[in-house]
């Protein structure tokens, strides 16, 4: 242990704490911008310097180490002129139109910047001008960035994508896409981790409100949204109310308040999907030589980017079966415009989703089940649903539970944690147990494959079926995954991968808290969901047997292949 | 009011001209992966900063050169933009009244056109993409890619066998660096911005003088897979130990009959102990290396059979052959060779120069090496001919100081021209040609001519010729080997061309050079071998580096190593430098600013942990 004092107050610390940490041990705070846990430890924001006794300049206390008999004042005179002034000039180069910046109210620098007390700039303001393709899921406000790094390292550390990098030298420095090159012609995943761990509104998602405004104010459009399982456990978050205090009933009570015509939900997708990736992981078994091994999921967009970018060689392996909220589109469009008499092309589908990706996924120009509309037509990602609620000044909290409206708004147990990592995997199994052995396992037997980034892997037999499954969530992990399948070292009939550490939980499209990872906490509430579900099998959904004996026939069925599959490697 | 006074500086003066000396500093520093283009516009604007406005071609002419550079650099360019920069430059250069824009102008023309590709990427691009690459100075100026600030450290927490298992990650002959290593990292050391360059090769030093006997790290698993390697010299040596450790089984020939190469048979046991070399072998050797010695390729065995027998081969022969002056008698009795008499020195045979004048002529290391063992084979007089300055010898100042104090005379700016005889065919004097320093040549170096003074007699019983090695490629070449200017011509990688499964490097490819290259060398071809040879061992250290602290920023001398007294270390060959105590390396190591901790290093990680 090293002993120090910060501000008067002994304290105790095993070696190797930082300052921060150790200040933070005793409930005393210092601000901090560039600073991510693990990822960005680089002291490049100088903001939180404080003074330690005996050292003539200022410690940066993220990157530096409590040494013993260490004394340390975290706001002494001396600091905090140091860190106003550096606060400052980091305004200087941030354009401040905070009132319509999309992170007004979750923006770190505003935040400091207010709790120092600074009402004006010294400097001149110069921010730097840039042109960005505003077309494409990611966003960048070169004027807000602070070069604080976070988005470099975050997409080299975590999703080893390493789209960002760092260009020019000087005061040219700044941060671009890689080489240079336009954004859509990178290999970004569009998985947005970049923008939910930018501290300011430098990285943002494409904004398509006004585009779905139009739809529901035009009276000859009827409206359909859909509601992805992780929006449910997050928007809470929006309204700075616990997961417990509003439900997702009230959240269908006001999507209609907004206007829109029908509420429906992504899980009646996911039990769809299970059906139809279930039946072809079953297939594929039994005809085990015609196939590469694993077989990976494919309901995660950034994951099919990335293995488009990065191991283009093996999109084959990923299941053929649409993503939940394409599958939903494409009977929507189909199965359902038919049932209420509505051309596909006066009916607008709009998901609401906790992912940047699935704006990009939305737009492949195959996703039309009617050949001229695409299926789902636009995405709004959590956060900007919850700008609409707060637009329409709906209290959530006071609202009535209202039904999702049928038939597309049932969904089983099974469906809702594919917002988790693990989730896929688990109601996959539940399905495929049922459809080898003619009768359901207890729901939670496959459990452990709950988790958030590691890898966990679980070997399955039933009725002398080996299934070796793996999950891992992150692209850094998939990396890793993928680099141990193809030199040999694992052996994998079944993968689960999520772009975002902890899933669909932690997406690029959900509620922002700088310095907080909220997916664990988010898929706890979508398992207490799975729990407390009358139908925890995806198999059991009714509406989904109707639309099967309505409509489709059976899982991979030629009218399901025709609607509910894809090629991966065909996108654009 | 008095007619004349004397001339003294103010306090403003006095503080431009402190600026400036920091400036010198930094600008060695420099950081020279920074954006050409910026880094031209910085040079004009200081400048301009120095012009006094009177002319056209400094007054506008440097500023509208800064505009363009600005247009460059803000994206307002396009490539006829760079033609009239070098035009606009050229023109100011040509026509400016002093050096103060001449000059500016000058380096600027030069600038772009040395930078011109790079000037039109950045336009293409709209950037300047290649920026900060370099992340720790000291680790990218070493060819070996030591684990500097890493190893300075441990040896600042007294982790000395931590130190010498870091270095040997990079480079497997820590304890030779220690005393031999040019030090090519400390140009650079960004220390030198505050006050002067951290003594690196010194804390090297500290690490092996105090370090504990460290065993190497243990091999991987056996490949099955057989290399040879061809010299038993630094280069040779390297490979032989990383791939050792890789698990490849090695097999070293070395012609003479102890391993070391130059390291034995170049360098004099005053400035390298031979049994501190020996702990350096007998590490690599622990690998289990098998070492057949007094084997020359190309007499005892040939190239050909050990492509045969192998399933790799790397060629590390060295440059050990002696050049010739060309001059007449120079096949004089008692003229030598460089290479001859510190081979014999090698070989543990003293030649008795007792009483002799002797004249060393070149101006290298390898010269003062001859000139301080002539010193202690009892020479009356050692005068070291060359024909440049002083301060234009190759050869490091430290070294040219140790000899100077240990009695060698330098005569410069002296042309050899012929040796003349005595009746007995023995070395009489050397005539030589005085000349005077004179223009500079391309690079900068200033050129000697002749002056009008007289030919002039040395009078000496002994010459011995230090201009330069040469590469015993004959072998080589007629086996299908390319050779390429007196040197085999390997690939960057270590390969070939055509000749599958042979590498070479060290002297034999680079020419002669520092121990560093050589283990450079070795490293790149034993990792090329190891792919080549169908593997992807790869080479990592677990030793925990000490994390950064910031109670080094605080000016403060360097610590540097000093020699035994000149007066009784020219008597014998014992070693001559002392190490540091434990207390100046622990303070000497807080002084490393820790670049791979602090600035561009903490952003990409400062290090690479694995090759």
């Amino acid at each position: 242990m090293v002993n120090a004092t910060i501000n008067g107050r002994a304290v105790s610390v095993p070696e190797g704490t930082t300052i921060m940490e150790a200040a933070a041990q005793v409930g005393i705070t210092i601000p901090k911008l560039c600073y991510l846990k693990d990822i960005n430890e680089i002291g490049a924001c100088r903001v939180c310097a404080v003074e330690v006794e005996g050292i003539d300049q200022l410690v940066t206390s993220c990157n530096h180490e409590v040494e013993e008999g260490m004394v340390i004042h975290t706001s002494s005179p001396k600091a905090r002129k140091a860190r106003k002034t550096n606060v400052q000039l980091i305004l200087s180069q941030h354009r401040m139109n905070c009132p319509i910046c999309l992170r007004n109210g979750t923006c770190t620098l505003q935040e400091i910047a207010g709790n120092m007390g600074i009402l004006s700039v010294p400097y001149p303001e110069e921010c730097e001008k840039y042109n960005w393709d505003s077309s494409f899921p990611i966003i960048r406000d070169a004027s807000k960035c602070i070069k604080c790094m976070r988005c470099v390292n975050i997409c080299e550390r975590v999703q080893t994508l390493g789209v960002w990098e760092v260009i020019n030298t000087g005061y040219r420095t700044t941060i671009h896409v890689k080489d240079n090159q336009p954004i859509a012609e990178s290999n970004c995943a569009a998985c947005g981790q970049c923008v939910t761990h930018c501290p300011v509104g430098a990285l943002t998602v494409r904004k398509d409100g006004n585009a779905v405004f139009e739809a529901l104010d035009d009276p000859e459009i009827t409206t359909v949204v859909q509601i992805a399982p992780a929006v449910r456990v997050a928007f809470c978050e929006s309204l700075g109310l616990p997961q417990e205090a509003v439900t997702t009933g009230q959240l269908v009570a006001a999507l209609k308040q907004i206007g829109f015509d029908y509420v429906f939900d992504t899980n009646f997708g996911a039990d769809l999907t299970i059906m139809e990736e279930g039946s072809e992981l079953l297939e594929r078994l039994s005809h085990r030589e015609k196939y590469q091994w694993p077989m990976f999921t494919s309901c995660c967009p950034g994951w099919v980017r990335f293995l488009r970018s990065e191991y283009p060689d093996m999109v084959g392996q990923l299941s053929t079966a649409k993503s939940p909220q394409q599958m939903f589109g494409a009977v929507a469009k189909t199965y359902f415009a038919e049932k209420i008499g509505v051309s596909p092309d006066k009916l607008c589908v709009v998901s609401i989703m906790p992912c940047s990706a699935k704006k990009y996924e939305c737009s492949v120009s195959c996703m039309t089940a009617d050949g001229s509309t695409p299926d789902v037509d636009f995405v709004m990602i959590t956060r900007e649903i919850m700008r609409f609620v707060k637009m329409a000044y709906i209290h959530v909290e006071d609202l009535p539970d209202l039904p999702f409206d049928n038939p597309l708004g049932s969904g089983t147990g099974a469906a809702v944690i594919f917002g988790a990592s693990g989730g896929v995997m688990e109601a996959a199994l539940r399905s495929a147990y049922f459809l080898l052995m003619g009768k359901n396992i207890e729901p939670e037997a496959f459990k452990e494959v709950r988790g958030l980034t590691d890898r966990r892997e679980l070997e399955v037999d039933v009725a002398g079926n080996k299934l070796r499954c793996a999950v891992v969530s992150s692209l850094g992990e998939a990396r890793k995954l993928i680099e141990d399948v193809r030199a040999g070292r694992c052996e994998y009939d079944f993968v689960e991968v999520m772009a975002c550490p902890g899933g669909c939980a932690g997406g690029g499209g959900q509620p922002i808290k700088d310095g907080e990872e909220r997916a664990a906490q988010r898929a706890a509430g979508l398992y207490r969901l799975d729990k407390g579900s009358a139908l925890r099998y995806s198999h059991e959904n009714p509406d989904v047997r109707t639309l099967y004996k309505e409509f489709l026939g059976s899982p991979m069925s030629h009218k399901a292949h025709e609607l509910l599959h894809t090629d991966q490697s065909q996108w654009d | 009011m008095s007619r004349l006074e004397i001339k003294k500086s103010d306090a403003v003066q006095k503080s431009v001209e402190r600026m400036y000396e920091v400036l010198e500093r930094r600008m060695i520093a420099g950081a020279i992966d920074s954006c050409p283009a910026d880094f031209h516009l910085g040079f004009l604007k200081m400048c301009h900063a120095q012009t006094c406005g009177k002319c056209t071609t400094c007054r506008i002419g440097l500023r509208q050169l800064q505009n363009l550079l600005t247009d460059v650099l803000e994206n307002r360019a396009t490539v006829e933009t760079l033609d009239l920069i070098r035009d606009t430059a050229k023109s100011i250069y040509e026509s400016a009244d002093c050096a103060i824009g001449y000059e500016a102008a000058r380096m600027v023309y030069h600038g772009v056109t040395e930078c011109y590709d790079d000037y039109v990427r950045y336009i293409e691009n709209g950037g300047y993409v290649d920026a900060t690459k370099i992340s720790v100075p000291c680790v990218d100026a070493c060819p070996a890619d030591v684990d500097i600030p890493g190893y300075v450290a441990l040896v600042g927490e007294g982790r000395y066998e931590d130190a010498v298992r870091l270095i040997r990650k990079d480079n497997p002959f820590p304890t030779t660096c220690a005393y031999v290593c040019e030090h090519p990292c400390e140009r650079k050391c960004r220390r030198r911005i505050i006050d002067s360059p951290i003594n690196i090769r010194g804390l090297k030093r500290a690490a092996v003088d105090y370090a504990a006997k460290t065993p190497a790290e243990k091999c991987a698993p056996s490949t099955g897979k057989k290399v040879a390697v061809i010299g038993g010299g630094p280069s040779g040596l390297s490979a032989a130990y990383y791939l050792s450790l890789m698990g490849h089984k090695v097999t070293v020939f070395e012609e003479k009959p102890k391993l070391g190469g130059m390291l034995r048979y170049g360098i004099p046991s005053y400035r390298f102990p031979r049994e501190k070399l020996q702990e350096d072998i007998d590490v690599i050797l622990s690998l289990g290396v098998e070492v057949r010695r007094n084997t020359k390729v190309g007499k005892d065995i040939t190239i050909q059979a050990l492509i045969l027998q192998y399933d790799a081969v790397y060629i590390a022969i060295g440059a050990q052959v002696d050049k010739k002056m060309g001059i007449e008698g120079e096949d004089a009795k008692n003229v030598i060779s460089a290479v001859d008499l510190l081979d014999k020195i090698g070989h543990d045979e003293f030649p008795d120069f007792t009483g002799e004048n002797v004249v060393i002529l070149g101006g290298g290391n390898v010269a003062m090496d001859c000139a301080r063992s002539a010193v202690r084979l009892g020479a009356a007089r050692t005068t070291i001919v060359y024909r440049r300055r002083q301060e234009d010898m190759p050869a490091l100042p430290a070294e040219v100081e140790s000899a100077i104090a240990e009695g060698v005379e330098i005569k410069s700016l002296m042309v050899p021209l012929r040796i003349e005889k005595d009746e007995n065919g023995a070395v009489k004097a050397l005539w030589a040609k005085p000349q005077m320093i004179s223009r500079c040549d391309r690079k900068g170096r200033p050129s000697p001519k002749d002056s009008s003074k007289p030919e002039v007699a040395i009078p000496c019983d002994r010459v011995i010729v230090a201009i330069g090695q040469n590469i015993d490629y004959k072998h080589f070449e007629s086996s299908g080997i390319e050779v390429k200017r007196g040197v085999i011509d390997a690939l960057d990688d270590g390969m070939i061309r055509d000749k599958e499964g042979v590498f070479a490097g060290g002297d034999c490819v680079t020419g002669p050079a520092t121990v560093i290259r050589a283990i450079e060398g070795g490293k790149v071809a034993a990792a090329n071998i190891d792919s080549f040879l169908g593997f992807n061992h790869m080479i990592s250290c677990d030793v925990e580096i000490p994390a950064g602290h910031v109670r080094n920023r605080i000016p403060c001398g360097r610590v540097s190593l000093v020699e035994r007294e000149a007066c009784e270390r020219r008597c014998d060959f014992e070693g001559v430098e002392l190490g540091m105590s434990e207390e100046e390396a622990a303070q000497e190591a807080s002084r490393c600013l820790r670049c791979d901790y602090y600035g561009y290093g903490s952003l990409k990680g400062g290090r690479t942990t694995q090759w």
